[in-house]
């Protein structure tokens, strides 16, 4: 085999010196097909794109692309299948490590770490993918389905993620973020936008999730303070799955029934989402709960702004530890829209600017403040807030998320 | 030299001219290898093309490529490793104090692996399965991956990678059978990457600075570098950084650990590396112990915490997803994600060690 394989990548070298002209390289299944597969990515060249054609590739090791200018397309995402279910090393099913790259009309399922990542890429694109774990949710799933990090100008559009352990669709310590059109189901998260700056989330189903739509913040990495977010016109629905996370993941506190959670981040808008059958609430602002130690770290969110979103049926089968914390203070139903009341302490005892408050514009829709800071200092003379009025106001929303490889839409 | 001339007999000095004029014609340098292969913009088919070994069989290096070895190196499924340094005459590396120096245009890093039949006798029955080269060209380095054909003569490149079946037995004398991974193209930089580009790991002060039995004697190889000219502005080693050899039981606990999560982790695990949005950062010199996992909760670990909330978890070893992980055989789990299908028991056993006197 490597006599083959040695015969058929030497003109390519030689070629790739001399010839800078764009091309499609067809991948074919059938015999051999994986290797192809593994030698085309190895060898594009800028320009290039990678087309890959119908059928099943099943793969042994992580497939990567490190190549500037690539477009890696497959005949659907229905039809052309990436199978890591005999994969023996790599984190990942794809990696790509490299700018103005375009994924789309492909599939990947079972890989035994994350499915498709891009690490420090410029301009990525994930379009009209899938990525399942076909054993349904497990705790022996890989991670995330979809997980552009420490990238910059991210487009997610078009992509189905079920099955993924920690979050389907994860968008993590990266700038200038679209994640829309996508459908995440069956996950621990569906989308998770973690430690990121501007970042909209649009016209996504987030379905039988344990949590629908997450916008953390976590300390200790490298990137954080993560602002700008607007998740909207979103259908948050029957968020029902059990959470199946590892423990010892920070997603692993998230409640079976959760609809959107925002944890610490400054400035997120939540607006004309439509959210039903989310049994432990559709809404939850906190601050982040674990103990750490990073003196950079903001741990309470600042700048929150819910409005105008439709509210189901919800609230009404809270669940896990984080479920019996809320409905220990606001009883069943969970109301639609909850805040944990965590300020910082001068802050609780003096004033918050406005740019950091929580703002909830929801004339049709229950509030409670849990107001856990009070609940901590006056142990026998707090009470929770119900009135949303007291939280009337709102904040200048960011500007829409423009991307240089979105310049049609 | 003018002085000197004037004792010759005068035919001779009459020819010295045209001595010199055929010295300046013949080829430069005097080596075997070839700079030419080393530099040119596509690698060799075979790894003898680079001229590195007088008998490449044998791993008998040619004159100007000089063996090495490393206080730690890396677990790669119990490879054996020779390495090699090539650097073009006349030029030198310059020293870092704790990057991998930085060598000329022109230089070669090569390492073979290979597996002894039994570890019981590791220098008997020796097969050779890959030969990895780093090339220094002027854009930068380049790393390729030859694979040996099974008469043991020669190398081939490999491109896309290979699984290669070894049957050997171990040090306890249990047969041991599994599928050894070379790696393909990518896969090298998934680890050589420091800011997104192609670096060496293995020649820095600290790892080099040791004894190396050479055949002129055992010497120290940063005063061996320094005294063949192929490293410039090193200290004397006593003044040089040194990490442990992690085997040594002599050496403090604390050290030992380091040393080999330096060694095994950090080309990632690091602020400029690949897994540089883990925030886990396993570098020898990483003094912040958050950042080298002391109550660090995983990030994106997902069955890679196990049940685990944090890296490390002082004085519970079992309770640490670093321990967890360089256990693991499982991809998705096991650390490092590539270059490795085995466990290293003594390994797992100094982590556990290094954790559980970790005082909480």
């Amino acid at each position: 085999m490597h006599l083959r394989l040695r015969h058929l990548l030497l003109p390519a070298l030689l070629l790739s010196a001399a010839s800078a002209l764009a091309a499609e390289v067809a991948v074919e299944a059938g015999d051999g097909a994986t290797e192809r597969l593994v030698e085309a990515l190895i060898m594009a060249k800028p320009g290039d794109t990678i087309a890959i054609g119908a059928g099943r590739f099943e793969l042994k090791e992580g497939l990567s692309l490190q190549v500037d200018d690539v477009r890696v397309k497959g005949a659907g995402p229905d039809a052309t299948v990436l199978s890591f279910a005999g994969q023996t090393g790599s984190g990942e099913g794809l990696l790509v490590t490299s700018n103005r790259v375009v994924l789309e009309d492909f599939a990947v399922e079972d890989p035994k770490g994350d499915g498709i990542k891009s690490k420090g890429s410029d301009q990525i694109t994930f379009r009209n993918l899938r990525v399942v774990w076909t054993g349904g949710p497990k705790e022996s799933n890989g991670a995330y389905g979809v997980y552009p990090v420490s990238s910059q100008h991210v487009l997610i559009d078009g992509v189905t993620v079920s099955g993924a352990s920690d979050a389907g669709i994860y968008v993590g310590q990266s700038q200038d973020i679209v994640v829309r059109n996508s459908r995440a189901e069956y996950n621990v998260a569906g989308i998770e936008i973690e430690n990121s700056a501007r970042a909209d989330v649009y016209r996504n189903v987030a379905t039988h999730n344990a949590g629908g739509i997450l916008v953390f913040d976590l300390p200790n990495l490298p990137v954080q303070g993560g602002h700008d977010i607007r998740v909207f016109d979103n259908d948050v629905v029957d968020n029902d799955t059990g959470n199946f996370a590892p423990k010892g993941n920070t997603v692993a506190m998230v409640p079976k029934g959760m609809g959107i959670m925002v944890m610490a981040n400054r400035n997120v808008h939540v607006f004309g989402n439509r959210l039903s059958g989310n049994g432990t609430a559709h809404v939850l602002i906190a601050a982040y709960p674990n103990e750490y130690e990073d003196a950079d770290y903001m741990f309470v969110p600042r700048g929150v702004y819910v409005h105008d979103n439709e509210y189901g049926a919800g609230g009404n089968a809270p669940d896990g530890e984080v479920g019996k914390i809320i409905s220990d203070i606001s009883g069943t139903p969970v109301p639609d829209i909850v805040w944990d009341g965590v300020t910082r302490i001068p802050e609780y005892f003096s004033w918050v600017r406005p740019e950091n408050r929580v703002y909830v514009s929801e004339p049709k829709a229950t509030f409670i403040n849990l107001k856990m800071i009070s609940q901590m200092l006056l142990p026998w003379g707090w009470w929770p807030d119900r009135d949303a009025s007291g939280y009337a106001g709102s904040l200048p929303e960011p500007a829409p998320v423009k991307l240089p490889q979105d310049s049609g839409a | 030299m003018p002085r000197s001339r004037r004792r010759w007999p005068a035919g001779l000095r009459r020819a010295i001219p045209v001595l010199a004029a055929l010295f300046l014609l013949a080829p430069l340098p005097a080596y075997a290898v070839s700079d030419d292969v080393i530099l040119a913009d596509t690698p060799p088919r075979q790894l003898s093309a680079f001229g590195f070994f007088d008998d490449l069989a044998a791993q008998k290096p040619a004159e100007g490529v000089i063996p090495f070895r490393l206080n730690t190196p890396l677990f790669s499924d119990g490879a054996l490793k020779d390495r090699f340094v090539y650097l073009p005459a006349g030029k030198a590396a310059a020293h870092d104090a704790t990057e991998a120096f930085d060598f000329p245009v022109g230089s070669a890093l090569i390492k073979t692996f290979s597996f002894p039949a039994d570890y019981r006798e590791p220098d008997k029955d020796i097969r050779r399965i890959e030969t990895r080269v780093l090339l220094r060209h002027a854009d930068g380095w380049q790393a390729w991956a030859y694979l040996w054909n099974s008469e043991q003569t020669d190398a081939a490149l490999k491109i896309a990678g290979a699984t290669v079946p070894v049957s050997t037995v171990t040090a306890g004398g249990t047969p041991l059978d599994f599928a050894y991974s070379v790696p393909n193209k990518n896969q090298c930089k998934a680890c050589h990457a420091l800011d997104n580009a192609i670096v060496p790991l293995g020649p820095k002060a600290r790892n080099l600075n040791g004894p190396f039995p050479y055949a002129s004697g055992e010497e120290n190889q940063l005063a061996h570098w320094a005294a063949a000219g192929i490293l410039a502005g090193a200290p004397p080693p006593a003044e040089a950084p040194a990490v442990p050899d992690w085997r040594d039981e002599t050496a403090p606990l604390d050290a030992r650990a380091r040393a080999w999560l330096d060694v095994n982790c950090a080309h990632c695990h690091r602020a400029e590396g690949p897994a540089s949005n883990s925030g886990l950062f396993l570098t020898f010199g990483e003094k912040d112990p958050v950042r080298y996992g002391v109550r660090k909760r995983p990030v994106a670990a997902g069955k890679g915490a196990g049940a685990n909330e944090f890296d490390i978890l002082p004085g519970e070893p079992d309770d640490s997803i670093l321990v967890y992980r360089v256990r693991s055989v499982e991809p998705g789990v096991m650390m490092p994600e590539l270059g490795r299908h085995l466990a290293d028991p003594d390994a797992v056993a100094l982590l556990r060690a290094w954790i559980a006197a970790m005082d909480d």
